[in-house]
């Protein structure tokens, strides 16, 4: 009797109200599609050509520029150092491993400012190493470096941690050496996961704002940024010109975010 | 000797894994190394491999000192028992990993791809992903990649552990003919005296990190050098000091003046024999095996007072009664 009963209160217990979906559908609006929608409207306000010109002005491009190149830069140097501290932190054992471990999330936790103000305490006007990069682009690279540190090396971790070591034994005891062995079996595997690290430190780095502003100086056709171009040309009450901006840093998001699921889909195909 | 281990010691912390070990294996043999879980046998395998390192003691491979070697360069071909293939590889590249390692030319490198999927009845199967094959077609494939670059010696770990039971009895007989054919020195480990017994030449039974015994599957099944072989190598009942296996347990009707007296308790039907419980005098229960003509015969079941006899026992010196 149990057998019978069970698979149907299983099915009734886990059904929600049936009004539910309305309910997610219209949270969702409101929080997000219809802002977005406000936006994108906002940005068409003044036609096709003001749109075109307000992101293809000088300081524009040069902040949009500046916010990729810089974005870029940090993606493949976290690809770089934040496998290798990923595969520390897995295959290694070293005193204060744990601490090490909690730390690496700190830069994501702290509140930017406050990840601004820390650079700036080192690095700026009184800095007791005598090491001022205020005003600089490295200034921003550096932020941005700081912000995004976790990225890729929570979501190489867990794959590490669940790589075959015996694919590893396999390609050794055919003859591949280390560096062979790393490369033809351990960077496939850890390879999609590097990929969805960086690309969501390269949106990150996109659209951080609080650690840069306090670090960059902000010096248009320099180092201003396109987040803190979008907040000066509001200041400045150009409204159109800040929206039309913001767009394109959120198809830049957006494009991101898609290329991910792909990339997630096609991995997943033959690994598992 | 293809192989030579001389007076290996292996300890993970407290834990002795090899007891000062000593094995030789002659070229061309197939050789089942049994025991318990925890008996050292795995650990044997893969300080022949390189593997793991002995922390003392040498291994000869091919008649050259290999115990410094790193596994890449010890000339040989391991097997694992959860397959460990190449994930992100079609099933012939993953073959022909070792030969791309050692820089073949790509013509003789698809040609022996292509010989080895034939031999282990994987032609056909070459652009597929390991993900897509079945655990037996995994594990051949394994095999063919092992195989490939021509190994000094083959080692198994547990092979066909991860398989299903009939999928595992196909493969014990196909490599037995496998092994038959190409003649290369072969080493598996297993936990199942059975397969040992099947596949093997010459079984080398391991326990608490120590061979305990060596020889043909015969040899240890019919002359046990102790008590722990000959429970291990089959069931075994016990009548007074004696071990008797199921099927030396001889049951009458009538005395005979070297039985002993006994009750019926079970009779099960096994298929292919029959297996009669019994107690004697009123003690321990000890297991026959009968055809199903003399169970027949004899007309058993529980509660019938019968009369035992082993038609063959052995008694081992030393061990408690």
């Amino acid at each position: 009797m149990t057998t019978v009963a069970l698979p149907r209160r299983r099915a009734s217990g886990a059904a929600l109200p049936s009004a539910a979906p309305g309910v997610a559908i219209t949270y969702l609006s409101v929080i997000v599609l219809l802002p977005l929608a406000a936006l994108l409207w906002q940005s068409q306000k003044g036609g096709a050509d003001a749109f075109w010109q307000a992101v293809s002005s000088p300081d524009a491009a040069a902040a949009l520029e500046l916010t990729l190149g810089a974005a870029l830069l940090v993606a493949l140097n976290n690809a770089v150092f934040g496998t290798l501290i990923a595969w520390m932190i897995v295959r290694d054992s070293f005193p204060g491993k744990g601490i090490v471990n909690s730390l690496i999330d700190l830069p994501f936790a702290l509140p930017t400012v406050v990840a601004g103000l820390t650079l700036l305490t080192l690095y700026g006007p009184y800095s007791p190493i005598g090491l001022n990069i205020t005003y600089t682009r490295t200034a921003v690279v550096l932020a941005l470096l700081f912000e995004t540190l976790p990225f890729v090396i929570r979501s190489v971790q867990p794959v590490l941690l669940e790589l075959d070591r015996e694919m590893e034994e396999a390609a050794a005891s055919l003859g591949a050496r280390g560096h062979v062995v790393f490369r033809r079996i351990v960077l496939p595997n850890l390879l999609p996961a590097i990929l969805s690290g960086m690309a969501l430190a390269f949106a990150r780095a996109v659209g951080e704002y609080g650690s840069v502003v306090m670090l960059s100086g902000n010096v248009p056709f320099s180092t201003e940024v396109a987040s803190v171009h979008i907040y000066s040309q509001i200041q400045s009450d150009y409204v159109t010109g800040a929206t039309a901006m913001s767009i394109v840093l959120l198809a830049i998001s957006l494009a991101v975010l898609l290329s991910i699921s792909a990339l997630h889909r096609r991995s997943s195909k033959h690994v598992h | 000797m293809a192989i030579t281990v001389r007076n290996v010691n292996k300890r993970f912390g407290d834990f002795v894994a090899l007891d000062d070990v000593s094995l030789e294996v002659p070229p061309g043999s197939l050789t089942g190394l049994l025991g318990p879980s925890g008996s050292g046998k795995s650990t044997l395998l893969r300080v022949i491999a390189g593997l793991e390192t002995a922390d003392e003691g040498d291994v000869f491979i091919g008649g050259h000192e290999a115990t410094l070697l790193p596994p890449q360069r010890r000339e040989i071909g391991f097997v694992f028992q959860h397959y460990a293939a190449f994930k992100h590889m079609t099933v012939a590249r993953n073959v022909a990993f070792g030969l791309e390692i050692r820089k073949r030319p790509k013509d003789e490198v698809k040609g022996r791809v292509a010989e080895l999927l034939h031999l282990v009845q994987l032609d056909g199967l070459g652009d597929r992903y390991p993900s897509q094959l079945s655990g037996g077609q995994r594990q051949r494939m394994a095999l063919a990649r092992a195989l490939a670059v021509e190994p000094e010696v083959l080692l198994l770990d547990e092979p066909f552990g991860a398989l299903d039971a009939r999928v595992r009895s196909e493969l014990r007989a196909w490599l037995r003919r496998l092994h038959d054919e190409m003649q290369v020195t072969t080493v598996f480990v297993t936990h199942d005296q059975e397969e040992a017994m099947e596949v093997a030449d010459t079984i080398v039974l391991m326990d608490c990190g120590r061979i305990v015994q060596e020889g043909r599957p015969q040899e240890l099944y019919d002359h046990p050098g102790s008590e722990f072989v000959m429970r291990f190598m089959g069931q075994v009942n016990r009548i007074g000091d004696a071990y008797v296996r199921p099927h030396d347990v001889e049951i009458r009707l009538q005395p005979n003046g070297t039985t002993q007296a006994a009750v019926v308790e079970r009779v099960l039907h096994m298929g292919h024999h029959i297996r009669v419980d019994v107690s004697v005098n009123g003690g321990a229960p000890v297991s026959a095996q009968l055809t199903r003509d003399e169970a027949e015969r004899l007309g058993l079941e529980p509660g019938r007072p019968v009369f035992v006899r082993p038609s063959r026992a052995r008694t081992f010196a030393g061990t408690p009664s």
